[in-house]
């Protein structure tokens, strides 16, 4: 199993990454675009299959090491790769 | 020779993690320059009964991959500091060492990346805003001192309300300023809020900063404002 | 797994052909002479491993022969040039310096910020496995012009992956140069320079010996990473190379940190045989190179090495240039010792081999032998070719010489005229660079980027100095290649005396173009005769380098640039001189030959006519070793506050510098300096042999004196007060424009987007 924690700042915290790139795109003229916020993917691959347990712990593991949550928000999506189904 | 009166000599303990680069750095500053005794305390030791001070040296411990101070915060050897803190000793956190009191929370607030989204490395004017503090007792409230920083992630940052509370608390103890004292957007080099460059926890006997003391103790290097920094903590420590 | 394998049906045990020895830039001779070696065919496991240690990269074919010309010993070297890792200099109380400069230009065109990390990295590598602990590093680059966006991506990404590595690594970035000129836009240049210290009696060879002792595989994984990439260094970029984009290698400075106090522990204990880095070439080259050095063999177990992803094949193992990794021969019996400190450090050591008796490199993998061949036939100073080279002076240089730069009109507007010298990126301020650096992590810099002419840095537990400093003026060494680069020697090591170090040793990185291309050659021929002149002139050996051939981009080689990295050392650290004016009322000094011109090949004519061509000047090789005692002298009795040399721009730009390079402490001067003959070449002349000094009034005879002694013509030629630069009526400008003019120059390029 696998898991991709997405990790970004919180929405009142200045991004100085997200608008340098916000200040390229309109320069190279993609006005449309109105803000950037970066963050963070981070993929996890899990030795479990049990989901319910498992997403108790990925939250507490994204709170206490992942993510600084003074400043950060995540959301965690877990993807069952095991195409064989062997379990 | 001196007075008859002994001094005791104070003892130091300097944390290294996998990744610390300014450890000599600080071992030298408090053991060669102010005399004192000062040991490398390896991140998976846990007693520091023997310590009056405990420094956490700047580098880049396990990389600063993932943030700054994040993972070393879990070190075995950090149990052991908040220990040590609560029981009133004396913590200094360096640069990737404030880092990682934030992330342990001994100290509020957060690191981010500077403004400018480079790396720093420059001597900045620090106001001192406190001299009741153990680490400023030498040094009179609104002094002008100058240290280097040199550091990727130093913008200080705290929610509004927290960091109200900082300022009523008087936590703030070095703030970026121009050469005669005043606080000035050109003179924060990161952005952190307020100009914050180095804080205490509110009983005072923590402190974080970012600009880096001990780089500025042997007269080699530059005007030795950082001695001053150590010499208070030293006398603090032999006064109680 | 992984459907991305290269070659499912790899077989390391087929018969190379000739069609793969050409791709992998072997010619036919060269095959046929593996042949003969053999007494067979060359598997492509074999085939592989000879390609990679006779390319250019690894084998100096088309240069040793030069090389050889050089004063390569000197009683302060403890080794000479080549025998191990980098040079190794006595500077006493059993302490050695060692040192050495690298290219990293192929990788850095691809992809700037890991190729520049990654050359730090290998440099420190090659100064930490010999025991020593590296001071500084130092890096010279070269770029197109910054009016280019992509130009600008280039020296953004370069200087983030060294600030990146170094800073991380924990060792200060010290000192450097850089150089703009459209010639490098396609190729810039990136040469990376270390300084390390060590105990002489804890040194750590490069020879492998004692049959049956353990060979460990030390740190990082393999991967795919740089495959290729030392033969890839010796071939010139192409068009389309955009898409070609072979591996590039990922920098860890973290691991490499790691590795460093491993390996510097190591050298405490008596468990160590022989260390060396995995560089180019990686496992192939750190072994064979290891094994000939010690008339040893070794045997290769390759299910044994730590990879990183699934389906690498033998050749890609053996030539994978995956960074932070170091082969090591324990003493056996000693092992536990080995694995305890890597332990501790959180790193991987595994046994992948042993020495064996009779000079054969052999690898296994799965019980088979995948490759047996005679390491001594594979390495530079056995059996790897060395070529001599045809070289022709190209018809241009007597043209370019013939033109007399006293026949352009005199400027009408001196202050104008400094202006604009001052904001040339080459002459301006390199703040924006060096800031980005941790300088001053380690508490030895004692002059730091940016104050003086060289770096000083203090000798960790001694009372010594190590000044360095690396230089070369390209532009000199394309109107005339010798005697440019004996102006590179010799600026150099004007640098350095003029901090107030005894110049002592040199290392070299020697960037040029397609060795086969006679009229390239002749550049790097004249180089390396003029550099073994000024070096055997100063008795500053060469003790390593590097050179780095094929620097060209759709067939136009860059300039020829052949870096000098100088080393000088100073017996009380506390005694060196900035470059900038210290305080009002001090006597402005000129010493060495007040009526020099040297208008040919200068700043000034470069910037403000946009010529490079005239004759460049020669070095009086005597005058300078004078300049350089007497420098060194007034360093240590403190006679002087200041010294500065004078280069690109004159003694104009010279005497600008010193009032506005300390921003503390900026003062003015007023110079009573009338010239006798052209302003142009007064002002703004590069003549060698010539430096800038500030005396206490109070210390003016003493000086005076020291300099007759020393047989170096002075002058004085102003005062140092007030707020501005003024030179009789040729110059008067306010220091805020003066500096204006020197700070916001390369600032303001790169915020440009």
């Amino acid at each position: 199993m696998k898991a991709r924690v997405s990790v970004r700042l919180k929405p009142a915290i200045l991004d100085p990454q997200g608008k340098a790139v916000l200040n390229s795109l309109q320069q190279l003229g993609y006005d449309e675009v109105t803000s950037v916020r970066i963050g963070k993917l981070i993929e996890l691959e899990l030795d479990s299959h049990d989901s319910g347990d498992m997403e108790q712990r990925l939250e507490e593991l994204s709170r206490r090491l992942l993510t600084n949550p003074l400043m950060e928000t995540f959301d965690i999506e877990l993807e069952d790769d095991d195409r064989t189904g062997d379990h | 020779m001196t007075e008859p009166e002994t001094i005791e000599t104070t003892r130091w303990g300097v944390v290294i993690f996998p990744g610390s680069n300014c450890d000599k750095d600080a071992l030298d500053a408090v053991g060669r320059i102010c005399g004192q005794k000062a040991t490398p305390v390896w991140h998976r030791d846990i007693d520091l009964e023997e310590f009056d001070g405990i420094i956490l040296p700047g580098g880049f411990s396990y990389g600063d991959y993932l943030r700054a101070g994040a993972i070393a915060r879990f070190a075995e050897v950090m149990e052991s500091v908040i220990e040590f803190a609560g029981h009133g000793g004396l913590v200094i956190g360096i640069c990737n060492g404030f880092q990682v009191l934030a992330e342990t929370r001994l100290l509020p607030g957060a690191l981010m990346r500077n403004k400018d989204l480079r790396f720093i490395c420059r001597e900045v004017n620090l106001r001192v805003e406190r001299s009741d503090t153990p680490f400023t007792n030498m040094i009179e409230t609104g002094r002008v001192i100058k240290l280097p920083i040199a550091h990727n992630e130093g913008s200080f940052y705290l929610p509004p309300k927290q960091l109200e509370e900082l300022e009523s608390n008087r936590q703030v103890l070095f703030r970026y300023c121009d050469p005669n004292g005043n606080i000035t957007a050109e003179s924060n080099p990161n952005g952190s809020l307020n100009n914050i460059a180095g804080i205490v926890n509110r009983q005072g006997n923590v402190l974080g900063m970012m600009p880096h003391p001990e780089r500025r103790c042997d007269p080699l290097l530059g005007d030795p404002d950082g001695f001053d920094l150590f010499g208070s903590a030293i006398d603090y420590i032999n006064r109680n | 797994m992984s459907s991305r394998e290269k070659e499912p049906t790899h077989n390391p045990l087929r018969p190379g052909t000739l069609e793969e020895a050409r791709a992998q830039t072997m010619n036919e001779e060269e095959f046929e002479r593996v042949k003969e070696i053999l007494g067979r065919v060359p598997n492509v496991t074999e085939l592989a491993i000879f390609a990679v240690m006779w390319s250019e990269h690894c084998s100096y074919k088309n240069s040793i022969l030069e090389l050889k010309t050089l004063p390569r010993s000197g009683k302060r070297l403890l080794v000479d040039a080549g025998q191990e890792n980098a040079g190794l200099v006595d500077i006493g109380d059993g302490l050695a310096v060692a040192f050495k400069i690298e290219s990293h230009n192929h990788p850095s065109a691809v992809e700037p910020f890991q190729g520049a990390a990654t050359g730090v990295g290998g440099i420190l590598r090659d100064i930490f496995t010999m025991g020593a602990r590296p001071l500084a590093v130092l890096d010279s680059l070269r770029f197109g012009n910054l009016d280019d966006a992509h130009t600008r991506f280039l020296f953004d990404g370069v200087v983030r992956g060294i600030g990146h590595y170094g800073n991380c690594f924990g060792v200060p970035t010290a000192a450097g140069e850089v150089n703009f000129d459209p010639a490098y836009s396609g190729n810039p240049l990136i040469n990376a320079m270390a300084v390390g210290v060590l105990h002489v009696d804890r040194l750590m060879t490069a020879k492998a010996s004692g049959v049956g002792n353990p060979v460990f595989y030390v740190g990082s994984r393999t991967g795919r990473d740089g495959i290729h990439g030392a033969t890839f260094a010796s071939e010139e970029l192409s068009g389309d190379d955009d898409a070609k984009r072979p591996a590039v290698q990922v920098g860890d400075p973290f691991a490499e940190k790691l590795l460093l106090e491993a390996t510097l522990e190591l050298a405490e204990t008596d468990a160590v045989v022989s260390i060396q880095d995995m560089g180019a070439a990686g496992l192939t080259c750190s072994s064979t190179e290891m094994i000939a050095a010690g008339g040893v063999g070794m045997d290769l177990d390759l299910d044994k090495i730590p990879l990183r992803q699934d389906g690498i094949v033998p050749w890609e193992i053996l030539l994978s240039e995956s960074q932070e990794r170091m082969l090591l021969i324990a003493r056996k019996g000693h092992e536990h010792k080995i694995r305890k400190v890597f332990d501790k450090w959180e790193l991987q050591a595994v046994e992948v081999g042993r020495i064996t008796e009779g000079g054969r490199f052999r690898v296994f993998q799965k019980g088979e032998t995948v490759a047996d061949v005679p390491a001594w036939d594979l390495v530079l100073g056995g059996g790897a070719p060395q070529y001599k080279r045809e070289y022709r002076k190209p018809d241009a240089l007597d043209a370019l010489a013939a033109f007399d730069p006293l026949t352009l009109p005199e400027p009408d507007d001196c202050n104008r005229t400094l202006l604009t010298l001052l904001a040339d990126p080459d002459i301006a301020s390199k703040q924006w660079i060096y800031e980005q650096y941790d300088h001053s992590v380690r508490t030895n810099s004692a002059l730091e980027p940016g104050f003086g002419d060289a770096a000083v840095i203090r000798v960790e537990g001694t009372d010594k100095g190590l000044a360095v400093k690396t230089d070369c003026n390209a532009r000199y060494v394309r109107l005339n290649p010798r005697r440019g680069t004996i102006l590179a020697v010799a600026e150099a090591a004007r640098n350095v005396a003029c901090v107030g170090a005894k110049p002592v040793a040199i290392t070299n990185c020697l960037n040029f173009g397609h060795p086969y291309k006679p009229e390239v050659y002749y550049f790097f021929h004249e180089a390396v005769a003029g550099m073994g002149e000024a070096c055997r002139a100063f008795d500053t050996p060469v003790t390593g380098g590097n050179v780095s051939f094929y620097n060209e981009t759709l067939g136009q080689a860059v300039l020829a640039t052949p870096v000098i990295g100088m080393l000088g050392i100073m017996d009380d650290v506390t005694r060196f001189n900035g470059s900038s004016f210290v305080e009002s009322g001090d006597e402005v000094y000129l010493l060495g030959d007040a009526n020099g011109h040297g208008l040919g090949g200068s700043s000034y004519l470069k910037v403000i006519h946009d010529k490079v061509a005239g004759e460049i000047s020669t070095v009086d090789l005597d005058h300078e070793n004078r300049l350089f005692d007497l420098l060194v002298k007034l360093a240590e009795k403190q006679l002087i506050r200041s010294a500065h040399d004078i280069s690109d721009g004159g003694l104009a730009v010279c005497l600008a510098e010193c009032c506005i390079t300390d921003r503390r402490t900026m003062t003015g001067v007023s110079v009573d300096f009338p010239a006798d003959g052209s302003i142009a070449a007064h002002l703004f002349g590069e003549s060698p042999g010539r430096v800038v000094v500030s005396v206490k009034p109070e210390l003016q005879t003493d000086f005076e004196r020291e300099a007759r002694e020393c047989r170096v013509p002075f002058r004085w030629i102003g005062s140092t007060g007030g707020d501005n630069f003024r030179w009789k009526d040729y110059i008067d400008l306010p220091l805020g424009e003066l500096a204006d003019a020197y700070y916001n120059s390369i600032p303001d390029f790169m915020n440009r987007s």
